[in-house]
């Protein structure tokens, strides 16, 4: 069977729209390994030349790259462990413990999505500097510590576990803690793999705050070391779109290795509660 | 039935032992929440009320190093932003890229997906992952990229347009190009994660609804306007409020690519608070802005969930 005219012109939007929006993201990965200048030419280049490495070896020896990268992923790995302790925990115990204050402390945590993050950041910044935690590890973690959407995502799901399940357990004498350390985690393993692909992207991808807490550039994460590399090396096409493949790369990779994880994710956070 | 409970006779015993129950249960339930909500009220709920109080002082540099300079002076923050002319611009760059942004976004995002579900699209995972790849993307990183494919002399944009005879726009260069130029790379970031949204809303359009209106004579733009358009509509509300905060606080696109500028034609809101906060130190004009921003965000959502509810009614 031919197929119809409206389906091909369908079709090949769909082929172009794609292309488009890949567009810029393959010559990204094409410049990063093009010999210097040759980006900067006229017409531009598609294509390297010839392929060099170059650009990754500097990245990585003179302008200590690897060290922003280890402190992304230092920072990304803690926030998300962190995030996935803290929100198992709590979502549980709001959807299934009854405690005295449960309703009203949970609405005020709902209430927190609706305040812009940028409203409590100068504040944020000044009651660490107190603290001494500015310009740390421990400073840029802090909002990756605990999580209102965490929480309301593991409730939902935590809702659905059957309270006999629970009453048996309890009956049979286990202790709250071991009821959710032998009960309710293994249930909840589907939402935290979501939740964890979530964390771990938007924190590695965060530069606001990394950006206002750190000033040493030893321990800066790998978007604000890229836009403080930008500022030197304007002029050196190649070298920076080396430096965005190795930012970019690995939520990429991580992207396309646990699409589903993270489509459920974005498909849970439009799902009113 | 357990031993335990065979051995605990009379309604006494019973109702102690569910008392203790409860009791133990309420103490997991307040244990376990603990550290979510002490963190969540120290670093956010605190914060907050703090920086509140910080957007009614004089606090800036010297304060710093000297706490006990700060003085109350009440909404003089405020009045000074309403005085100036910096502040205006910024509010007025910032409507623009919620005001016409947002709903570009959403429209570009809502066609797409329309595309991607439509009976006949072939490779359907294969889109969504395609389109959906710019959102999982380090911004800071695809700004830099744009920022070179804008170059006026190199940039591809400019290369693929000549093409077609256009002639050659400096893009970040020109007051007039450069917001333009900011929202396409917010777009291109950000259709994708509506998309997806919006793809799953329409396979909850229910199928027979089409086939019905279809076997009436409807076209297929009658058929989007009256069956696919009401059925998604709570999901457009969702889309539009959340796309329309999140342009509201737009921030790393104008900082890596133009600072604000030229001529502050790209200086955002939340721009302007961290240059005054964080270059300037001026912390107490600065919260100022924040929770200038965050009622102007309020203000906004109220009114577009009230416009589509009205319009839902009708």
């Amino acid at each position: 069977m031919k197929p119809k005219p409206g389906a091909l012109l369908l079709n090949g939007i769909l082929i172009a729209g794609a292309l488009l929006t890949v567009a810029p993201l393959l010559w990204m990965l094409s410049a990063s390994f093009m010999p210097t200048g040759q980006a900067n030419s006229s017409p531009p280049p598609l294509l390297p030349s010839r392929v060099t490495f170059e650009h990754y070896r500097e990245l990585f020896t003179h302008l200590s790259l690897s060290r922003a990268f280890a402190n992304s992923l230092l920072v990304s790995v803690v926030g998300t462990l962190a995030t996935l302790v803290t929100s198992s925990m709590a979502g549980y115990a709001f959807a299934k413990l009854k405690f005295p204050g449960r309703e009203g402390l949970f609405r005020l945590l709902l209430t927190a999505m609706l305040v812009p993050a940028q409203v409590g950041m100068l504040p944020l910044f000044l009651m660490l500097k107190r603290l001494g935690l500015v310009n740390t590890y421990g400073g840029v973690l802090v909002p990756w510590l605990a999580s209102v959407f965490g929480i309301f995502l593991v409730r939902q799901v935590a809702q659905a576990i059957p309270d006999d399940l629970l009453n048996s357990a309890r009956l049979d004498g286990a202790g709250e803690l071991r009821i959710y350390r032998s009960i309710v985690l293994p249930n909840l393993g589907p939402v935290l793999a979501t939740l964890a692909v979530f964390v771990f992207m938007s924190s590695w991808n965060d530069f606001l705050w990394p950006l206002v807490i750190l000033s040493d550039d030893r321990r800066y994460t790998l978007p604000v070391a890229l836009a403080s590399l930008v500022g030197e090396h304007v002029q050196d096409t190649e070298l920076m779109m080396a430096g965005a493949v190795v930012t970019v790369l690995p939520v990429l990779a991580l992207f396309v290795v646990l699409q589903r994880w993270y489509i459920r994710g974005v498909m849970a956070g439009s799902v009113k509660g | 039935m357990s031993a335990t409970d065979v051995r605990a006779s009379g309604v006494v015993a019973r109702g102690a032992k569910r008392a203790t129950l409860a009791g133990r249960q309420a103490r997991a339930g307040l244990l376990l929440a603990l550290p979510s909500v002490a963190l969540i009220l120290v670093f956010f709920w605190g914060p907050v009320l703090y920086g509140l109080w910080l957007s009614l002082t004089d606090f800036d540099v010297y304060a710093i190093a000297d706490p006990s300079a700060v003085r109350f002076i009440g909404l003089g923050n405020y009045l000074h932003a309403f005085s100036e002319p910096d502040f205006w611009n910024a509010l007025r760059i910032t409507l623009v890229y919620a005001l016409v942004g947002a709903p570009v976004s959403v429209a570009v995002s809502l066609a797409t997906a329309l595309l991607v579900d439509a009976k006949t699209t072939r490779w359907k995972p294969f889109f969504r992952a395609v389109y959906f790849a710019p959102v999982v993307t380090t911004l800071v990183a695809v700004a830099i990229v744009w920022r070179y494919l804008y170059q006026p002399q190199y940039g591809l944009v400019n290369a693929l347009l000549g093409k077609f005879g256009i002639p050659r726009i400096d893009w970040l260069g020109d007051p007039h190009w450069a917001l333009p130029a900011i929202l396409v790379l917010a777009v291109w970031k950000n259709f994708g994660y509506n998309l997806l949204i919006f793809v799953a809303g329409l396979q909850n359009v229910p199928r027979e609804l089409h086939e019905a209106a279809e076997l009436d004579g409807a076209s297929g733009w009658q058929r989007f306007w009256n069956v696919t358009l009401p059925d998604l509509a709570p999901v457009f509300l969702f889309v539009s409020v959340t796309t329309m905060i999140n342009y509201f606080q737009l921030f790393a696109e104008p900082y890596v690519m133009t600072q604000g500028g030229p001529l502050k034609s790209t200086n955002s809101l939340v721009l302007l608070m961290y240059e005054q906060g964080f270059r300037w130190w001026r912390l107490g004009y600065a919260a100022a802005l924040a929770f200038i921003l965050f009622a102007v965000i309020l203000g906004a959502t109220a009114v577009q969930m009230r416009l589509q509810q009205r319009e839902g009614r009708a």
